[in-house]
């Protein structure tokens, strides 16, 4: 008799906790826009991914005799000022500006999580000492912080995903922080207090946890941000070096031929802007759909 | 009869105070009382008197500050007020554990039942993963839910109240503790769930041996369950009894007052009274009256209730009041 209750509850189980992750995906799905966002996305992962394959060639290699040529049959989006082809160095691009997206992602949770925990279920000093510290971060608007980072620490790639990252830790540890303030107050941490849990094991394994769902969103937000603070420093100058393909860089070096040759401008200010509207309204379908509120 | 055995929880002057902007609050006010091996121990007072407190205290789980705790808890000898973070860590769970009120919020929503209850075995009794799991299953058969195994890969939600109950004391229970503290385990209950919990816990109590400090207002579970009465106003202690003396012959007017106010179906018929209430709030503990704290809202206030606290006369062995009516 017990097997029998034993398997009707399994079956039971099974169901639920897949279908809490079919919920969530049927939620996210019927979001058009949000699914507008993540096809675009999947598009910019291929070819990033496929670049080799989509172009054939050099997308840095100077090609002078057809410099500023308008979109033809040979290049569908034309070429720049020294004659390369926009849409290959838009494709490159796109691996530039995902690895820096999710590189600057990485150092603010590295760096964003353990502090938003430590400052909210500790509070008191260690709390005071990390959220002025954030304070202070924060008065700097974040693409300033980011200017002076880089300002400190030179170009490139490496340096413009830690002056990003590190421009962002601040919002985590303030979102985390947030949360851990409210969850640390549940009976649940209590209980697992109460069962002699230590610290780091609450902190990790009970609360973490529960802070999930709004990381999650602010990962797919903060991309989007990540990709437009790139592309505003390498259209300074101060980002990812030429020749290297990015849209940022691309977009100052077209600055010049504006008005004779708009094309080479406007094609990576669209590249630009497709990728940060599609980590926006991912980001943006994924609160709603994993927000337990929001039910449909 | 109890006279013989040590107590296995003392607790002595212990005071409570939360320092808050509106000034300190003193939420328990030199209380004292003991438990011994074995026993229930009922504590019993209205919202906001102070037991959860009590009890919260006795584990260090109030964050100090804003809580100021002084006195002593002694726990087979060793005062618990003087151990380190790591040696109440040690005791938690593993010597005393408790059962809270709210079994819908006690449970984490993102966690397997399994995993939580195997959490304390492996912090204590030193169980990998797969035996701390096996043991979590056995607890869960112990509390009778059905289907322990597959229940123990589900997650809360899929857990009605009195089953998560159930799945509170099998965590309470995992290390076999010596004491436990149950904070009005069955208030958030529908009655018949409360009874079959109260069973259960009575008797999982005599085949771990494990004494229970039960929390409740509900004199009815009192009844059901425990040996011996504290019964607490305001941060004191006013009254302490056995059980059937308590009932019989409580000596407290507030113990009176509580007595008469649960509902007997007939009473009005019988006796030609309507069911009694204790006139008045429960004082703020920011602001307390003066004298003894219950004259205020007491039917027999004297002159001398207004102006002195009452002190504790002693009865018998494990009988006192704190009344001016029992000083003569």
């Amino acid at each position: 008799m017990t097997d029998i209750a034993d398997n009707s509850a399994a079956r039971a189980g099974k169901l639920t906790s897949d279908s809490t992750w079919r919920r969530n995906w049927a939620k996210l799905k019927r979001n058009k826009a949000a699914m507008f966002g993540g096809i675009l996305l999947i598009i910019y992962v291929l070819s990033a991914l496929l670049a080799p394959v989509l172009f054939s060639g050099n997308p840095s290699a100077p090609d002078l005799m057809n410099s500023l040529e308008g979109p033809s049959f040979k290049d569908p989006l034309g070429t720049d000022e020294l004659g390369r082809s926009i849409l290959g160095r838009i494709i490159y691009g796109s691996r530039i500006s995902l690895v820096i997206a999710v590189g600057v992602v990485f150092v603010g949770l590295i760096c964003g999580i353990p502090l938003g925990l430590v400052s909210g279920y500790y509070g008191g000093k260690i709390d005071f000492i990390i959220q002025r510290a954030t304070d202070t971060m924060l008065a700097f608007p974040g693409f300033l912080l980011a200017l002076a980072l880089v300002a400190v620490l030179g170009v490139g790639i490496k340096n413009t995903v830690i002056s990003i990252g590190i421009s962002m830790v601040p919002l985590y540890i303030r979102l985390v922080r947030g949360c851990v303030l409210a969850i640390r107050e549940e009976v649940y941490v209590e209980a697992a207090r109460a069962v002699g849990t230590r610290d780091a094991q609450i902190l990790l394994r009970h609360i973490l946890p529960n802070v999930m769902v709004p990381i999650t969103v602010q990962t797919s937000m903060s991309m989007g941000t990540a990709i437009l603070f790139a592309a505003g420093l390498g259209f300074l100058g101060i980002g990812v070096q030429p020749p290297t393909p990015e849209w940022g860089a691309m977009l100052g070096s077209a600055r010049s031929y504006i008005f004779h040759a708009p094309h080479v401008a406007t094609f990576p200010g669209i590249a630009i802007f497709l990728a940060v509207l599609s980590f926006n309204l991912l980001g943006d379908g994924l609160r709603d759909a994993l927000d337990p509120r929001f039910k449909l | 009869m109890k006279a013989q055995t040590s107590p296995l929880l003392e607790i002595s002057n212990l005071h409570i105070r939360f320092h808050t902007l509106d000034g300190v609050v003193q939420a328990v006010d030199g209380i004292d009382f003991e438990v011994y091996p074995g026993e229930t121990l009922g504590l019993v007072g209205e919202s906001g008197c102070g037991k959860s407190v009590t009890a919260l205290s006795i584990l260090q789980l109030l964050r100090c500050p804003p809580a100021e705790i002084t006195g002593q808890i002694f726990f087979e000898g060793q005062d618990l007020l003087e151990l380190d973070r790591e040696g109440i860590r040690k005791i938690r769970g593993n010597e005393i554990s408790m059962i809270f009120q709210e079994p819908m919020t006690s449970l984490n929503p993102v966690l397997k039942i399994g995993e939580q209850i195997a959490e304390a075995g492996r912090l204590h009794k030193n169980m990998n993963r797969q035996q701390a799991w096996r043991w979590a299953v056995e607890m869960l058969r112990m509390v009778q839910i059905p289907g322990p195994g597959s229940r123990s890969r589900q997650y809360p939600h899929k857990f009605s109240g009195g089953m998560r109950q159930r799945a509170m004391i099998a965590m309470a229970l995992s290390c076999n503790p010596r004491l436990v503290l149950a904070d009005e385990p069955t208030t958030a209950l529908d009655v018949t769930i409360q009874a079959q919990i109260m069973t259960l816990m009575q008797r999982l109590k005599e085949e771990f041996k494990s004494a229970i400090v039960l929390i409740t207002h509900d004199l009815g579970v009192i009844a059901e369950m425990a040996s011996r009465v504290v019964v607490m106003y305001a941060g004191k202690v006013v009254e302490e009894a056995p059980v059937k003396a308590l009932f019989k012959d409580p000596r407290h007017p507030y113990t009176r007052g509580l007595l008469g106010s649960i509902p007997v179906i007939g009473r009005k018929e019988q006796t030609g009274r309507q069911l009694q209430e204790i006139s008045g709030m429960v004082p703020s503990p920011a602001n307390m009256p003066l004298g003894c704290r219950f004259h205020p809202r007491c039917s027999q206030t004297m002159d001398k209730c207004r102006q002195e606290e009452p002190p504790m006369t002693r009865l018998a062995e494990h009988r006192r009041v704190s009344c001016w009516l029992e000083t003569g």
